[in-house]
């Protein structure tokens, strides 16, 4: 699908950043990961949630962004902030447990919510492929109250097993993140992707269908997904972007197509 | 992943610098503590302090505020068996990876250029087993740098538990004498060498540093030595007059270099922007090993120097254009340009 003028027509990543930026409450304090989650972010602080806290890993604190940053340490980030401080600070004040989310981009996912941006083979210092490593998502998914990811959905990213283990989300299941030293009560809380919102089961802490993209089948998801998928007693369809979200996001957030212009 | 891995109490990884704290005090205790100038040339400086197989900590956030000047000068020095802190590195550890220059890494976050993808030229240095690897998250090299900074030999934290972050660190994990929990205990990071570009210093080393300060304060601290690149020198009295701005004081500084534009490509807060066409002719050029070899021999080993370097890029007209860019003048003038062009439609 192409980027195009007409409303009803959104390519998979502009769905992806208008679903993300409905799920952040006004308010609430925010840690940003890199890449979709900032474009989210900064649609959310334009249409829905304009005294959000959003944090950045690098320093900055609460920015006034004038456009997408490209980097979460950027000067963007703290643009009109409120602080420009160390990431010392900004993690230990995650640690303290004062940061409601954690907003996490694209990796491979487990069942659980574990993430993987470290590395896909068998012999860790021989990898096939090396990837950046945990970057501040280890950190944010450890010691943030709730952990939201936004990554487009297939096979290869929701995985059965990863090859490793980067960023925990519920690790083995229920008990597992305490059991290991993580902070009580903090967690996986969202997976938004192209085809639908997931949640998790409060008992086997199984990722769960919750609410299917306008014009997308279950079977669709599942045929997306490696592992199995529970499904939510009372699944919702997800509303479509707006034609505010949408021109807000390609004229305002986005217009170098950074993101959005990357879709396959 | 199985209960075993969540039982596991120590990272199978190497851990590559000594995070004994009386060896660091025996150290501290030799630096100068004397106001003298420290001013420098880069080639100086690289040739003085940085020694084959050091371990190297990199200041700013791998393309944002960092030492080009100096990186290129390491590698054009071909320094050997290098060691370093891959801390949120980006253009600094994959240049000196590429031309190799490491043989060890701490890493949090390499290869990587956040929203614009991998670099493969990266990518070849950290798959093989030429650089060896442990693995960390930002904060715990942040941390390993305040442990370092505040002279002990661990911190405790409670990130990286039960992941394979953990498993393939040189964490070990360690209950509290208070509470009972458990913690990961990081190892306190000394390195041998600290690089930093600053916007404004004096010739003792004392140091200004506009916008996010990443980790800067703390790895200053912890390294031994510190090299300071900064965007101009000034007097010790705009120093004295501000004394709240200085963020790392003199006595960690060994070399200042006076290097305007130092951060290109790399973003510098308040002064100019990324160069986004350098960093897609770099990405571009280094998919294979020849580009990365005709990129290192044109903008590197075959430019005398930074000034020579600026020239290649650009000069004075691209950072003037960046320095734009930054301060978001050219985006608002091609909107008033628009609705000009708009009202004069609408006059004619």
């Amino acid at each position: 699908m192409s980027k195009s003028n007409n409303n009803n027509d959104y390519n998979p990543l502009e769905l992806l950043i208008c679903v993300g930026s409905r799920v952040l409450e006004d308010n609430s304090t925010v840690e940003v990961g890199t890449g979709v989650p900032m474009a989210s972010t900064l649609l959310a602080q334009r249409l829905y949630a304009p005294n959000i806290i959003a944090i950045f890993e690098a320093g900055g604190v609460a920015p006034l962004m004038p456009g997408l940053p490209i980097s979460v340490g950027d000067s963007r980030t703290s643009y009109r902030a409120i602080m420009a401080s160390t990431m010392n600070d900004v993690m230990e004040t995650c640690q303290r447990g004062m940061v409601d989310y954690t907003f996490l981009g694209g990796a491979q996912i487990d069942m659980y919510g574990n993430l993987n941006s470290t590395m896909i083979g068998a012999i860790y210092q021989n990898p096939k492929v090396r990837f950046p490593g945990s970057g501040g998502a280890n950190d944010l998914g450890s010691l943030c109250w709730k952990t939201i990811v936004i990554t487009p959905m297939d096979r290869r990213r929701f995985v059965k097993k990863l090859d490793f283990v980067t960023t925990p989300g519920y690790l083995t299941g229920k008990g597992a993140r305490e059991r290991a030293g993580l902070p009580e009560g903090s967690g996986p809380y969202k997976v938004i992707t192209n085809l639908c919102i997931l949640g998790y089961d409060e008992e086997t802490c199984r990722m769960k269908v919750e609410s299917l993209h306008p014009g997308v089948e279950l079977e669709q998801v599942q045929e997306n997904c490696e592992f199995e998928l529970l499904v939510a007693n009372d699944l919702k369809t997800t509303p479509p972007p707006t034609e505010e979200e949408l021109r807000v996001l390609r004229e305002e957030v986005d217009p170098d197509g950074y993101i959005i212009g990357r879709v396959k | 992943m199985d209960q075993e891995l969540i039982d596991i109490e120590e990272g199978l990884e190497e851990l590559f610098c000594d995070p004994d704290p009386d060896k660091a005090r025996a150290f501290f205790k030799t630096k100068e503590r004397g106001l003298v100038n420290k001013v420098t040339t880069v080639k100086d400086a690289v040739r003085e302090l940085v020694r084959d197989s050091d371990y190297l900590a990199v200041g700013g956030f791998g393309h944002v505020r960092i030492p080009t000047a100096v990186l290129y000068e390491i590698i054009r020095q071909k320094k050997r068996d290098l060691g370093m802190a891959g801390h949120t590195s980006i253009y600094d550890s994959d240049i000196l990876a590429s031309a190799g220059c490491l043989n060890r890494c701490d890493i949090s976050y390499v290869v990587g250029y956040e929203i614009r993808g991998l670099s493969a030229s990266a990518r070849r240095a950290f798959e093989s087993n030429k650089i060896k690897k442990t693995d960390w998250s930002n904060s715990a090299l942040a941390w390993r740098f305040y442990a370092g900074a505040a002279g002990l030999s661990f911190v405790p934290s409670r990130n990286m538990l039960g992941t394979d972050t953990f498993k393939r660190s040189a964490a070990k994990t360690i209950r509290c004498p208070f509470t009972g929990k458990k913690f990961a205990a990081l190892p306190a990071l000394y390195p041998d060498v600290g690089i930093i570009h600053v916007h404004r210093a004096d010739i003792y080393g004392n140091c200004q540093i506009d916008g996010i300060l990443i980790s800067d304060p703390y790895l200053a601290r912890a390294s031994k030595r510190v090299i300071i690149s900064a965007e101009k020198l000034i007097p010790n009295e705009e120093i004295r007059k501000n004394p709240q701005m200085t963020t790392i004081p003199y006595w960690c500084v060994d070399a200042v270099i006076e290097e305007p534009f130092g951060s290109h490509p790399g973003n510098m807060p308040g002064e100019y922007w990324f160069d986004e066409d350098f960093f897609r002719m770099y990405l571009e050029t280094v998919k294979t090993e020849e580009g990365t070899q005709k990129f290192l021999d044109d903008y590197i080993y075959n430019v005398e120097n930074f000034e020579g370097y600026l020239e290649k890029i650009g000069g004075l007209r691209k950072m003037t254009e960046l320095r734009n860019l930054e301060n978001l003048i050219f985006q608002k003038r091609a909107q008033q340009m628009k609705s000009r062009i708009k009202v004069k439609k609408q006059s004619a």
